[in-house]
């Protein structure tokens, strides 16, 4: 096969199979969900009711899209796109496998880092252009606690990135050869895993589309397939940061006997599903407990990681 | 944080713990015995009709679900004509089989009455009427009461005694 049909074919294997996992998680976190909470969740569509994921598709897809006479509709209609875009662009440099990634740029963290960055426009758009008050404390909401989590979710990877000596995610799995930087980078991994958790706007950290306050906050506006899109893109979000806090902690596609791609499906489903138990557990906190976690808990941390691995890396030469 | 922790501990073991919900199709929730669910309209012990058409059910309805009409037959023995129950409207409340004096009008522990036009919903008498007495088994009506219907005169209920000659029992 030549060069570019082949990447071609990777990038279409892994777009189809990542929508088929944000579909499908939608599924599976209502089932945890119902499991956790002592009920059965949906289980009554195919085996384990798996074709639950198709009964919401077709019902997202015929229902009415309706576009506000109020909104901004060319912003209201990229909105639900910029999600999708960058959040699936981001997975562009995540290594799946060895040669199951669809480019290895040397700055790979940096450029997941500014792609999911981008993501919180998708939000504060939305929430501006629906002209609806809800949704526009949700964005604002929102675009204050990205400000806040994106300086430490950067900062939490340096000691990552000072131990492997490499931006490029392949690199970083390299490295982790022998020991799982899961051990020495274990406040990174706290602190990333807060981060990303508040990337996503996951609980306990969804204060922008809190339910009980904002009704659904920036995505109030929202119906048919262009809600479907936040719907998966905050799905796909989740398999973004468990992938890379896989990719990042936990030896990325490294371990024995089994084939490495299974590897990294198994890592990065045991993590959504501690997402997911994170969700079905922790209440939501006030906005100024947010803003104080973020600021005066995880910064520090973050801060702390960053000197004292920075010194032993000096330290060791 | 350790507190964190072991709430999502709680959380997870709750993943093998018997679950609450109630299958429902396949398996059935406990109706109490007396759980109020459909209506029906019971039979004497010995076949007849119970309900005498006092129309008590009718005006207690909340809701005015049920419609009837009285009349009776040569012997002079009260029933409904026709006798027609708005499930559409019911609420199920009870106070039809309280208000009844005869027993006839019985709530029974069935809710599976789905349809799928509405119309199906108003029930006639004849889907209404069941053949055994429900939930009163010996009890009689015509048997107890004074009124005189066919086969039974004045002074012949149970526990009645024979009509007294005004004219004779004067001081």
């Amino acid at each position: 096969m030549t060069e570019p049909l082949r990447s071609i074919v990777v990038i279409l294997v892994i777009l189809f199979a990542l929508l088929t996992v944000a579909a499908l998680l939608v599924w599976l976190e209502r089932r945890l969900l119902g499991l956790w909470q002592n009920r059965y969740g949906p289980n009554r569509l195919g085996p384990f009711g798996i074709f639950q994921t198709v009964a919401d598709t077709i019902k997202l897809l015929t229902k009415e899209d309706w576009i506000p006479p109020f909104a901004d509709k060319p912003v209201f209609v990229i909105a639900p796109a910029v999600i999708m875009v960058t959040v699936l662009l981001a997975f562009a440099v995540v290594p799946f496998a060895p040669g199951l990634q669809i480019v290895d740029l040397n700055i790979g963290l940096l450029f997941f880092l500014a792609m999911s960055s981008l993501g919180v426009y998708s939000v504060v758009l939305a929430g501006w252009s629906s002209d609806n008050k809800y949704a526009l404390i949700g964005s604002v909401r929102a675009a204050a606690q990205m400000l806040a989590y994106e300086v430490f979710m950067g900062l939490s990877l340096m000691g990552v990135v000072m131990l492997a000596g490499s931006f490029s995610l392949r690199d970083i799995v390299d490295a982790q050869q022998g020991l799982w930087f899961c051990v020495p980078q274990i406040l990174g991994l706290i602190v990333f895993a807060n981060a990303g958790i508040a990337e996503t706007r996951r609980l306990p950290f969804d204060l922008p589309e809190a339910e009980s306050e904002l009704i659904a906050g920036y995505h109030s506006e929202y119906s048919g397939m262009k809600f479907g899109m936040f719907f998966i893109g905050e799905y796909l979000g989740i398999t973004l940061v468990s992938a890379m806090v896989v990719t990042l902690f936990f030896g990325g596609w490294r371990g024995p006997l089994l084939p490495p791609v299974v590897w990294f499906g198994l890592k990065t489903f045991v993590l959504v599903c501690g997402f997911i138990l994170l969700r079905a557990t922790l209440p939501r906190p006030r906005f100024d407990q947010l803003m104080a976690y973020g600021w005066k808990v995880m910064l520090p941390l973050a801060l702390l990681n960053l000197l004292v691995t920075g010194a032993i890396v000096a330290a060791r030469g | 944080m350790l507190s964190v922790v072991k709430g999502l501990w709680i959380v997870f073991k709750q993943m093998f713990t018997p679950k609450a919900t109630i299958q429902y199709p396949e398996e059935k929730a406990y109706l109490a015995p007396r759980y109020r669910g459909r209506i029906i309209l019971s039979r004497d012990p010995d076949g007849g009709e119970r309900c005498v058409a006092c129309y008590l059910c009718a005006v207690v309805c909340p809701v005015a679900c049920i419609a009837l009409q009285a009349t009776e037959d040569d012997t002079g023995r009260r029933f409904p004509e026709f006798f027609r129950i708005n499930f559409s409207r019911c609420i199920f409340c009870g106070l039809c089989e309280d208000a009844c004096p005869t027993y006839a009008i019985q709530l029974t522990p069935d809710f599976e009455m789905s349809e799928y036009q509405r119309p199906n919903l108003v029930y006639e008498k004849e889907h209404l009427l069941i053949d055994g007495p429900g939930k009163y088994h010996g009890y009689n009506y015509y048997r107890i009461a004074g009124a005189a219907i066919g086969g039974k005169d004045k002074g012949e209920a149970e526990d009645e005694a024979p009509p007294a000659d005004v004219r004779t029992i004067m001081p």
